[in-house]
């Protein structure tokens, strides 16, 4: 079992161990597995060692640097940090240097984390596999042939690999835990608004939310108590505080109502649902109460989210137009070197989620695309309501398969959208979910079991899945 | 819905998105988008009257501060990583008239 972030930091803090040498542990590791995984865009390994050797400084003199002492985190490229360059795989911010760190990236050096570096991504995460980049594809670290899935993808890598003990990613759709689940890792996606998205490159804004990847569910807990809570600089942020998790941990599910979707849509490989199976059987034993729900319009999400999504990228990515940051391709004028730009700077992926946004926006299809959607996130939203009735959680496979072989999507883009069925739903009505790793399942890699609750119902979620957790050592 | 998309409502799109397309780009963006229209036609099925739209997952009210000064980023900083900058400004090509 790698070091975790509560062990880590309660070394570094009470002297233990000094932060440059767990740095050395994870550069050491990133030196001798990355050319193979390239789960980085960029590894600053000098403002590491430099922000290391100031946290054991602080540590020596008697100070205490924040519960996230000397921890090794990596980040997302599409989290601002200052003056080090944010790419969110796409050419067209390749040399960008923001002028402002994000707020998450703020609230983790206050702790006390270091940062190793920036993980690669699908192209504005755009994707499930990571192969969307613009910088080439991250590699599973539990068998290489696989994709890590995405658009998290390097994030997810980095903390399966012990490039770094947690990472930080985004999702919009599956993007934390879909990837976590298929490189054997926990992730979260918290509450709408629990986490602050000011310095997030965004992708879809009604949708996106920042979240942890961690081996353990304890330091999940820990990093949502560190990076959630209200930030003035996020409209969309909740007016109040990061909720405390880790005291629900030890809290077990004696009582507590699990719910099965019985119309959940079908899909998912038996190897996977055999362990979906096992989990419920697991809580159940433990005193849980299992109980049926019905969620009808779980099977629109996917249809509403490919319209919703791709509509607010559309017009979230027209800022990239050669003017104020990024790369530029000269023209006679200004419309002209928008196009080139445009043209030059976004990958396939992009460009096709910028064309199908457009259109579903445009005059004449509104109601008939983007409208439509709209209305079918209300009805997944009541559908969830009635089913919270009756249950506190639910439960779902994460991702309908275990980690799949590069190019084995083919050039359909719809078999890649399918990746994301389960995870969707809860996007559209922002609501919080996490994977957990739950046993192995086709070619002996993991599955995650993914715990949906209501809004601001994380404390909840991470009693079930510190049980599930407990269970599955 | 049953709206099938051509290859110039595609053409269309593009220019409404500032995308150049070749004519192959043209060929396989109608394909691909047409297969994915045709995917999103299950919601036809649903009957929707009387929903009302959900665009955000909770009601927003304007967020309001108060009127006082903030610090804000630095000039300098953000038109350095302009692609061309002049006298404190962003620089781009003509945007009117140009006579060609």
């Amino acid at each position: 079992m790698p070091r975790t972030a509560v062990s880590t930091a309660a070394a570094v803090r009470s002297g233990q161990v000094r932060a440059a040498d767990i740095l050395e542990e994870h550069l050491a590791r990133i030196g001798s597995r990355e050319a193979e995984i390239h789960a980085f865009n960029l590894v600053t390994d000098d403002a590491a060692r430099t922000r290391a050797a100031d946290i054991d400084r602080r540590v020596a003199a008697g100070e205490d640097p924040g519960p996230l002492a000397g921890v090794s985190i990596a980040l997302k490229d599409n989290l601002c940090t200052r003056g080090v360059p944010t790419t969110c795989s796409s050419r067209i911010l390749e040399g960008w240097r923001p002028p402002y760190d994000a707020t998450v990236v703020e609230r983790l050096a206050a702790a006390g984390a270091v940062f190793v570096g920036k993980t690669n991504l699908d192209e504005f995460a755009m994707g499930s596999s990571t192969e969307n980049s613009a910088f080439g594809p991250t590699r599973n670290p539990l068998d290489t042939s696989r994709v890590p899935g995405g658009s998290s993808g390097g994030s997810a890598a980095a903390v399966a690999a012990d490039f770094a003990t947690i990472a930080i990613g985004s999702d919009t759709g599956g993007s934390i835990r879909q990837p976590a689940a298929l490189c054997g890792v926990v992730g979260v996606k918290p509450t709408y608004g629990a986490v602050s998205r000011y310095g997030l490159i965004a992708f879809a804004s009604s949708l996106d939310q920042i979240g942890p990847f961690t081996h353990t569910v304890e330091d999940a807990a820990l990093l949502m108590e560190v990076i959630g809570g209200h930030d003035v600089r996020d409209s969309t942020s909740i007016p109040q505080p990061a909720m405390a998790l880790r005291p629900e941990l030890g809290k077990g599910v004696e009582g507590l109502r699990v719910g099965r979707i019985t119309d959940l849509p079908a899909g998912a490989d038996p190897g996977v649902m055999e362990r979906l199976e096992a989990a419920f059987a697991t809580l159940e034993a433990r005193g849980a109460q299992i109980v049926d729900v019905q969620v009808p319009a779980f099977t629109y999400g996917l249809t509403a989210y490919y319209l919703v999504a791709p509509a607010e990228a559309s017009s979230n990515l027209a800022r990239y137009d050669g003017v104020r940051f990024g790369m530029r391709v000269d023209a006679a004028d200004t419309n002209a070197m928008y196009s080139a730009t445009r043209s030059a700077g976004f990958g396939d992926e992009v460009k096709r989620r910028i064309m199908i946004g457009t259109y579903a926006l445009s005059a004449g299809y509104f109601d008939a695309y983007y409208g439509k959607a709209l209305k079918i996130r209300r009805l997944i939203a009541n559908d969830f309501a009635a089913a919270y009735a009756k249950a506190d959680v639910l439960l779902t496979p994460t991702s309908p398969t275990v980690a799949f072989e590069f190019g084995s999507k083919g050039d359909n883009p719809l078999a890649m959208y399918l990746c994301d069925t389960y995870t969707i739903p809860t996007n559209l009505v922002g609501h919080p979910a996490m994977s957990v790793p739950f046993g192995t399942a086709e070619f002996g890699l993991p599955v995650g079991v993914q715990i949906l609750a209501p809004a601001l119902g994380e404390p909840v979620m991470f009693r079930t899945a510190a049980a599930l957790e407990e269970a599955a050592k | 819905m049953s709206v099938h998309i051509t290859r110039a409502d595609v053409a269309k799109v593009a220019k409404l998105a500032r995308l150049d397309m070749s004519e192959a780009d043209l060929d396989r963006y109608t394909d691909q988008l047409a297969k994915m229209l045709d995917h999103f036609e299950d919601i036809d099925a649903l009957d929707l009257s009387g929903v009302e739209p959900l665009s955000q997952p909770f009601p927003l009210v304007n967020v309001m501060r108060a009127d006082v000064e903030q610090p804000t980023l630095d000039r300098d900083e953000v038109l350095a990583m302009a692609p061309a900058a002049e006298q404190h400004r962003f620089r781009v090509p003509p945007i009117l008239g140009l006579d060609l």
